[in-house]
C-alpha cells in the first residue's frame, strides 16, 4: 500500500515541512523493515502547517485540537498499549498552547513519540511569536518585535524527566531520519524538536545551515556535559553554534506497562459481587 | 413506635462522623429498613462541623427530613447548631464524661471515659457514640457486632472492646422492630455511576479529581482489578477529555467524571468528539455556584450550560438520572447511546445524587447490558471513518485494525477523513452528523425518557429533574399529586412530554438554582409552568418544603 494519499499538498513551496515529511516516509519503510507492522502505527497532529503532514500519510492518522495531541496520543496509547503513536506539532502548539501535557507526558514516560516541527513562529495564523521566537521577532502580533526571551525547549525536557531528547534540522534528512527511527524504537517518551525553517514568515535555512553541527552523543556522559551542550544555543540569534543529535538517552519504566500492572492475587468479578 | 427513624449523627471532620452514620444506617438495614443518608461537610480536612442525616424507613424513600428522632453528638457544636433539628420528642444522644446538657430527652453517653479508660484513641469515641445510640433503641448485640467487623477494619479488637463495655452500661429505652423486608445493599450515586458503566461495558476510566464526583475515580481506582477497568488520573481536565476521545479511536469504551469547572475545560474536547465522531461520555456532577463556588454542597445549576455546551452546531445525549439506581441504569444506557450513535453524552447528576448513601434495589443490574455499535465489515471494501450513510452512522474500526486505515479528523473532512473546505464537502458531511442528530431523537421516544410517579390522573402536577426527584416523588405520593421527570433532556423526548402533560391544568416547577433553568428548556418546547420554586442555598429541597412550595 503507498504511504501518499491522494490529498493536495498545501505547504509553501520550500517548506521544512516537505524534509520532515520525506524522512518520516523513510522512517516508516525502516521500521517495517524492522517488524514494526503499519497498521500498528498511529500519527497524531493538531492544528497548524506542521499538523497538514497527516493528511499527506496513508497511515492511521488522528488531527486533534490545538495544543492537544499529545493528550490525544497518550489516549490512543491508552486504549491499546501495541500502537506505535507518533506525534507531529508546531511549536506554537507544543510550547505555547498545549505545554502541560508535554512537561506531563515526559514526566509520566508516556510510550509515544512527539516530533515538533519548530519553525519558531505561528506560521498559518500569518506569523506571530511563539515561545521559541527570538527576542525582538517581528510578526503580526509583535510589530515592533517580541519583548520576550525565548525558551529552551530542550532544558525543559530535561527538568521534566524526558527518557529521549534530541534535535534535528529538517534539511539533514538522513540524520534526523535516523534520530526519528531511534526515537519510534526507544521504550517511554521520546522528543525530537525538529529546526523547520518558515520560507515565508522566518527562513532560517541560511542561518541553520551556517551554524547546525552534528554533535557527539557519546561524550555526553554526566548531566553537566548535556547540560552544557543543551545551553550551547539558546534559541537567540546571537551567533553561536547549534548541535543537533541525541542530548540524552535512558532506560526507565514505562508508564502504560506501570499502569496496566495488575495487584497480585486480584480475582475478576462481577459487578452484582461488589454490590 | 413509627416505622420510620430520622437520626442525625454531627461532629469535627476528622471525628469519623460520616463513618459513624454510615454504620447506624447498616444497623437500620439489617432491620429490614430503607436508608437515605445525606452528608452535609465542609470543604475542609480537620476541624470544622460535619453532619449526616440518616432517614431509615419502611417504604423507598430518596431524601432526608429536617427534624429528627435522634440527634449524636460527637462534639459540643453539634449539640448547639442541631438543637432545633431535633423532634419535639427527639433524644439528644451525647458524651456525658464530656458535656452537661439541660435537656429533657437525652441519653448521655460516658463515651470520652471508656475510650480513655480502654487505652482508645479520641476518634474512637464515635464507636462508643454509635453502641451507647444502639443499645438505647434496643438493637442487638450481635447485630452491632456484625456491621462493626464489617466496618472497622483498624483497631478492631479495641473498637469492639469499647463498643460492648458501653452497650453493656448502657439502657434499653426503645425497642426498634425489625421489619420483614430483605436487607438491601447501600451504595452511593458515584458508586452506582461507577457500576452502572462496568456493567455496560467500560474499559477505561480517565479523570482529574473535583468534588464531587471523585469518588467515581476513587471507586474505580480501588476496585480497578475486580472490575477489569483500567483507570487514570492525569494532569488536568483537558488532558483528560481529549485522552478519553483518543482511548475511544483505539477501541477502549472511556469514561470521565468532573464537575462544572472541570467540564468547563473539557467544552473544548466535547465539541471535537461532536466533530470527530466518539463517544466521549462524561459525568458531570454538579456543585453550588458559578466559578469554585460551594465545593462539597449541592446544586442544578449547570443544565443550560451541559445542554448548549461545545462549539459548532452539535447535538448530544444529556441524561439527568434522579437516584442511584436510576443512575447505575443510566450510567450503562449513556455509554450505549453513545457508541450507538458516536457522538459526545452527559450524564449530568450533582453532590446530592453522587455523594448521598442509597438502599439498591439489585434487580436493576439485569437491566443494563453492553450493546455493540455498527463496526466495520472487511467485505464492505476499502475502510473509509466517516462512509456517508443513510442513517448518518458510519460503522466503526478502531486504529491498529488489519487492513483498515482509520483517519480520525477534527477539521471538517471527506469520507476517508481527509481535511476539506469544499462548499459540497462540508453540506455533505454536516448533513450526515444531521441525520444521526435525527435518529437520537427517534430513539429518545423508545426509550423512558420520562418518569411519572404519584397520581397519574390529578390535574395538578410537579416537574422535576435530577435529585430533586427523591423528596418530590415522596410528596407527590402522599399528597396524590401528578410527578413528572424528564430523564432525558437532549434531545428533548417532546413527545413523551406532550403525553404526560395531557389533562394537566396546573404545573409547578421545582429546582435547585437561581434562574429556573429548566423553565427555560420547557419554555423553548412551548411548556409554561404556572409556579416556579427555587431553592440556591446549596441544600436539597427536603419533602416538608416541597409540600409548602405545592400548597
Amino acid at each position: 500500500m503507498k504511504l501518499d494519499t491522494n490529498c493536495e499538498n498545501t505547504w509553501c513551496p520550500g517548506c521544512g515541512n516537505f524534509g520532515i515529511l520525506n524522512v518520516f516516509k523513510k522512517a516508516v519503510l525502516e521500521l517495517e523493515k524492522k517488524g514494526v507492522k503499519r497498521n500498528k502505527i498511529a500519527i497524531v497532529s493538531g492544528i497548524g502547517c506542521s499538523s497538514k503532514i497527516v493528511d499527506y500519510l496513508n497511515l492511521n492518522s488522528f488531527c486533534s485540537l490545538h495544543g492537544r495531541p499529545i493528550a490525544s496520543a497518550q489516549g490512543i496509547k491508552l486504549g491499546n498499549p501495541e500502537l506505535k503513536v507518533i506525534v507531529f506539532m508546531g511549536d506554537g502548539g507544543c510550547y505555547n498552547e498545549g505545554i502541560a501535557h508535554l512537561i506531563h507526558a515526559a514526566k509520566r514516560n508516556t510510550d509515544i513519540t512527539v516530533l515538533v516541527h519548530n519553525n519558531r513562529n505561528f506560521a498559518l495564523t500569518t506569523g506571530q511569536f511563539t515561545a521559541t521566537s527570538p527576542k525582538g521577532f517581528k510578526g503580526a502580533s509583535a510589530p515592533q518585535g517580541s519583548v520576550e526571551e525565548p525558551f529552551n525547549p530542550l532544558k525543559l525536557m530535561l527538568a521534566s524527566n524526558a527518557s529521549f531528547i534530541a534535535r534535528g534540522y529538517s534539511a539533514r534528512e538522513d540524520h534526523l531520519k535516523n534520530l526519528i527511527v531511534k526515537a519510534v524504537e526507544h521504550s517511554g517518551f521520546s522528543f525530537i524538536d525538529i529546526l523547520q525553517p518558515c520560507i515565508t514568515f522566518f527562513n532560517t535555512y541560511g542561518l541553520y545551515n551556517e551554524r547546525v553541527y552534528e554533535m557527539e552523543s557519546s561524550q555526553l556522559d554526566t548531566k553537566n556535559k548535556i547540560m552544557q551542550k543543551i545551553e550551547e544555543w539558546e534559541y537567540e540569534d546571537n551567533g553561536s553554534k547549534i548541535p543537533i543529535g541525541i542530548f540524552y538517552k535512558q532506560k526507565k519504566p514505562v508508564f502504560e506497562t506501570e499502569l496496566y500492572k495488575k495487584s497480585e492475587n486480584h480475582k475478576l468479578k462481577k459487578v452484582e459481587d461488589l454490590i | 413506635m413509627n416505622k420510620e427513624y430520622s437520626i442525625l449523627i454531627g461532629g469535627e471532620a476528622g471525628q469519623g462522623s460520616r463513618k459513624a452514620g454510615f454504620i447506624i444506617a447498616k444497623l437500620f438495614s439489617e432491620y429490614g429498613y430503607r436508608i437515605f443518608i445525606y452528608d452535609d461537610y465542609q470543604s475542609l480536612i480537620k476541624g470544622g462541623h460535619n453532619f449526616s442525616n440518616i432517614r431509615a424507613s419502611k417504604e423507598k424513600i430518596l431524601s432526608h427530613k429536617g427534624k429528627n428522632d435522634f440527634l449524636l453528638a460527637l462534639d459540643e457544636r453539634t449539640m448547639t447548631e442541631h438543637k432545633k433539628d431535633l423532634d419535639k420528642n427527639g433524644v439528644m444522644i451525647y458524651d456525658s464524661g464530656k458535656y452537661f446538657l439541660n435537656l429533657k430527652n437525652k441519653r448521655g453517653i460516658p463515651a470520652q471515659k471508656i475510650v480513655r479508660e480502654l487505652g482508645g484513641i479520641p476518634i474512637m469515641k464515635n464507636i462508643a457514640i454509635i453502641a451507647g445510640f444502639a443499645k438505647t433503641v434496643g438493637i442487638k448485640w450481635q447485630v452491632l457486632e456484625k456491621v462493626l467487623k464489617e466496618e472497622i477494619k483498624r483497631s478492631q479488637d479495641l473498637n469492639l472492646k469499647i463498643a460492648k463495655t458501653i452497650f453493656d452500661e448502657i439502657q434499653s429505652d426503645f425497642k426498634i422492630e425489625k421489619l420483614k423486608q430483605k436487607t438491601l445493599p447501600l451504595i452511593s450515586g458515584n458508586e452506582a455511576v461507577a457500576l452502572g458503566a462496568v456493567q455496560a461495558g467500560l474499559n477505561l476510566y480517565i479523570a482529574y479529581p473535583m468534588t464531587p464526583a471523585s469518588g467515581v475515580l476513587h471507586y474505580l481506582a480501588k476496585n480497578k482489578d475486580s472490575l477489569g477497568v483500567n483507570v487514570v488520573h492525569l494532569e488536568n481536565e483537558i488532558a483528560v477529555a481529549n485522552a478519553a476521545i483518543g482511548a475511544v479511536c483505539s477501541g477502549a469504551r472511556t469514561m470521565v467524571g468532573t464537575s462544572g469547572g472541570g467540564f468547563a475545560l473539557m467544552t473544548e474536547a466535547l465539541s471535537l468528539a461532536a466533530q470527530n465522531e466518539s463517544a466521549l461520555v462524561i459525568v458531570e456532577s454538579q456543585r453550588m455556584s458559578p466559578a469554585s463556588g460551594v465545593p462539597t454542597y449541592t446544586a442544578q445549576g449547570d443544565l443550560l450550560f451541559t445542554l448548549f455546551a461545545g462549539h459548532g452546531d452539535i447535538l448530544k445525549f444529556v441524561i439527568a438520572p434522579g437516584d442511584a439506581e436510576e443512575a447505575f441504569l443510566w450510567s450503562g444506557e449513556i455509554l450505549n447511546l453513545s457508541w450507538k450513535y458516536q457522538t459526545p453524552s452527559i450524564l449530568l447528576i450533582d453532590k446530592e445524587i453522587s455523594e448521598s448513601t442509597f438502599s439498591f434495589d439489585k434487580t436493576v443490574l439485569n437491566k443494563v447490558k453492553r450493546t455493540e455499535p455498527t463496526m466495520w465489515d472487511k467485505q464492505q471494501g476499502e475502510y473509509k471513518r466517516y462512509t456517508i450513510t443513510k442513517n448518518g452512522i458510519s460503522p466503526i474500526a478502531f486504529m491498529g485494525e488489519k487492513d483498515a486505515v482509520v483517519k480520525i479528523n477534527s477539521y471538517e473532512h471527506d469520507e476517508f477523513g481527509i481535511t476539506i473546505d469544499d462548499i459540497d464537502g462540508i453540506k455533505k458531511m454536516q448533513d450526515k452528523r444531521l441525520r444521526k442528530f435525527e435518529g437520537m431523537k427517534k430513539e429518545v421516544e423508545k426509550l423512558n425518557a420520562v418518569n411519572v410517579f404519584g397520581n397519574k390522573n390529578s390535574k395538578k402536577a410537579i416537574i422535576v429533574w435530577g435529585s430533586t426527584k427523591g423528596p418530590a416523588k415522596e410528596v407527590a405520593e402522599k399528597l396524590g399529586v401528578k410527578m413528572i421527570q424528564p430523564v432525558i433532556i437532549q434531545p428533548f423526548p417532546e413527545k413523551q412530554m406532550k403525553e404526560v402533560l395531557k389533562g394537566v391544568k396546573k404545573l409547578i416547577l421545582f429546582e435547585t438554582n437561581a434562574t429556573g433553568q429548566m423553565e427555560k428548556v420547557l419554555n423553548s418546547y412551548g411548556i409554561k409552568v404556572d409556579k416556579k420554586v427555587l431553592k440556591y442555598d446549596a441544600r436539597p429541597f427536603l419533602p416538608e418544603e416541597i409540600e409548602r412550595g405545592i400548597k
